[in-house]
């Protein structure tokens, strides 16, 4: 990982709301124009996307919280691939 | 009537996502193409504050996540803070949908202050003149350019809604330099769809095949070099592809309409439909209007198909198309959309989109009393020329 992914402390972007969907039983990402369904445990990934958290701190919490789940590999996948949407910043 | 036996009438059909909110049919912009109905809505029979506040309420533990505060100009509405605020109580996202007329920087201040989350922003034309022409009021532009400048300044999304037709296709570059110089993050370049106002002025309004194709091109150069910096949308023309559009995602099934006096539709321009005897919320629960409603079982599902869409193997993808165009062009909204070329009726868009190009008549502006009530029958086979859903409104 490069130094600046090792520093990035990812933030929602401003215009997205992350919400829990009690009806659909689901986390969701709202747009301006869009609804985008965050599977499994993508809401609680996010949710710890508040701009004061590093990557590896993000993977750190992730990793207690479910021991012997490959997070060190998928987490910093699933938030690049929010950054490049322009969901994270 | 009778509503056809069908899945979504036994099974509790999956919950809307999105709502559309018609605050108000009065608006300062007189687009010939709008999407209100031609019988428009008078500001005495609109819900209340908290008759909105209700509907939102019930929306959000419907499933609702999402909606377009729109009109008519939703600036109109005194209450607009508070219905804003009431979404955002009811845990709904809210992106306001306006004509810019109205907008200054306390009242921006105030509907951010309550939640507002994104606006999508009118234009008609990247000339001001012509804009204003096309909008139907001077200075029109002026303000949008002014509103578009404090939502950038307000730092919340700025989209960009635009209805293409004849007289600013040609100008579609222009169109995409202005969301540039606005700072807008989006545009969406929506191909004037015909029912309504928008067949009312259809000669005026209908393109030529060569300008929608020298328009797609544009948009397909633009998109490719602005990636990443600006979301360019195109919404296909139906007339002229013999492709039917997937209206609004299939009859009741992503997203409702709420007109200003408080009628519920699958979209706006389902209120054109005479049979239809759509609900009110001032007579039943919204959570009823959307699973039992005869209106909204009406063309769920296939079972309703008729002609070539009986089988066919597109049915769940166009779901036959746009019902409102279908009765618009065919009076039978259970037909088979027209601009499908296996429409029997397909003649009715191909003639016209083929046809030559008579010079255009002046455009009838939307405005109350435009047209004498009860709104004109459906259009017999034209020979002359005359939107996500139907796109054209505030
Ligand atoms: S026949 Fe009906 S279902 Fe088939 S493509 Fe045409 S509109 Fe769609
Ligand atoms: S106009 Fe299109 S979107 Fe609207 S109800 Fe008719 S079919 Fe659906």
């Amino acid at each position: 990982m490069t130094r600046t992914a090792q520093q990035w402390c990812p933030a929602l972007a401003p215009a997205l709301m992350l919400r829990h969907d009690a009806v659909r039983g689901t986390d969701l990402l709202v747009l301006p124009e869009r609804v985008v369904v965050l599977e499994g445990h993508g809401g609680m990934v996010v949710g710890l996307c508040d701009g004061t958290r590093t990557v590896p701190g993000i993977v750190g919490e992730l990793a207690e919280r479910f021991p012997g789940a490959p997070v060190a590999t998928t987490v910093p996948a699933f938030l690049d691939s929010l950054r490049q949407e322009g969901w994270l910043t | 009537m009778t509503t056809p036996v069908n899945p979504g009438s036994v099974v509790a059909p999956a919950p809307p996502w999105a709502l559309l909110a018609e605050l108000t049919h009065a608006c300062p912009l007189h687009c010939p193409y709008c999407s209100n109905p031609l019988e428009l809505a008078r500001r005495s029979a609109e819900l209340s504050t908290d008759e909105w506040t209700d509907v939102l309420r019930q929306a959000g533990e419907l499933g609702v996540v999402h909606t377009h505060l729109s009109g008519g100009e939703p600036l109109l509405r005194p209450d607009l803070e508070r219905i804003v605020a009431a979404a955002e109580a009811a845990g709904i996202y809210t992106q306001l949908v306006t004509s810019g007329t109205g907008l200054d920087e306390a009242r921006l201040a105030a509907l951010t202050g309550a939640g507002l989350r994104s606006v999508q922003l009118s234009v008609q034309h990247a000339d001001p003149g012509a804009n204003d022409r096309i909008a139907g009021r001077p200075a029109a532009f002026a303000a949008k350019e002014r509103a578009a400048a404090l939502v950038r300044r307000a730092g919340i999304p700025l989209g960009l809604n635009v209805v293409l037709h004849r007289d600013n296709l040609d100008a579609v570059d222009a169109v995409v330099e202005l969301g540039l110089a606005w700072g807008a993050d989006r545009i969406e370049l929506a191909n004037a769809q015909f029912y309504g106002w928008g067949l009312l002025n259809r000669t005026a309004l209908l393109p030529t095949r060569d300008q929608l194709a020298r328009a797609r091109e544009t948009v397909e150069r633009r998109r490719e070099e602005l990636a990443g910096r600006i979301d360019l949308v195109w919404v296909v023309p139906d007339y002229f592809d013999g492709v039917a559009k997937p209206c609004m995602g299939g009859w009741g099934a992503v997203s409702l309409t709420v007109a200003p006096d408080g009628t519920v539709l699958p979209c706006p321009a389902a209120a054109s439909l005479p049979d239809l005897d759509p609900p009110n919320v001032r007579d039943h629960r919204l959570a009823w209007i959307w699973q039992r409603s005869p209106a909204f079982n009406r063309f769920r599902g296939t079972d309703w198909m008729t002609g070539p869409c009986r089988g066919c193997p597109r049915q769940e993808e166009d779901f036959g198309g746009c019902r409102c165009q279908a009765f618009a062009l065919t009076g039978d909204a259970a037909r088979t959309d027209p601009a499908c070329a296996l429409s029997p009726d397909h003649h009715l868009v191909r003639e016209p989109a083929d046809g030559d190009r008579p010079e255009a008549p002046p455009y009838v502006y939307r405005r109350p009393g435009a047209v004498p009530a009860p709104a004109p029958a459906p259009a017999p086979a034209p020979t002359v020329l005359t939107t996500d859903g139907p796109k054209g409104r505030n």
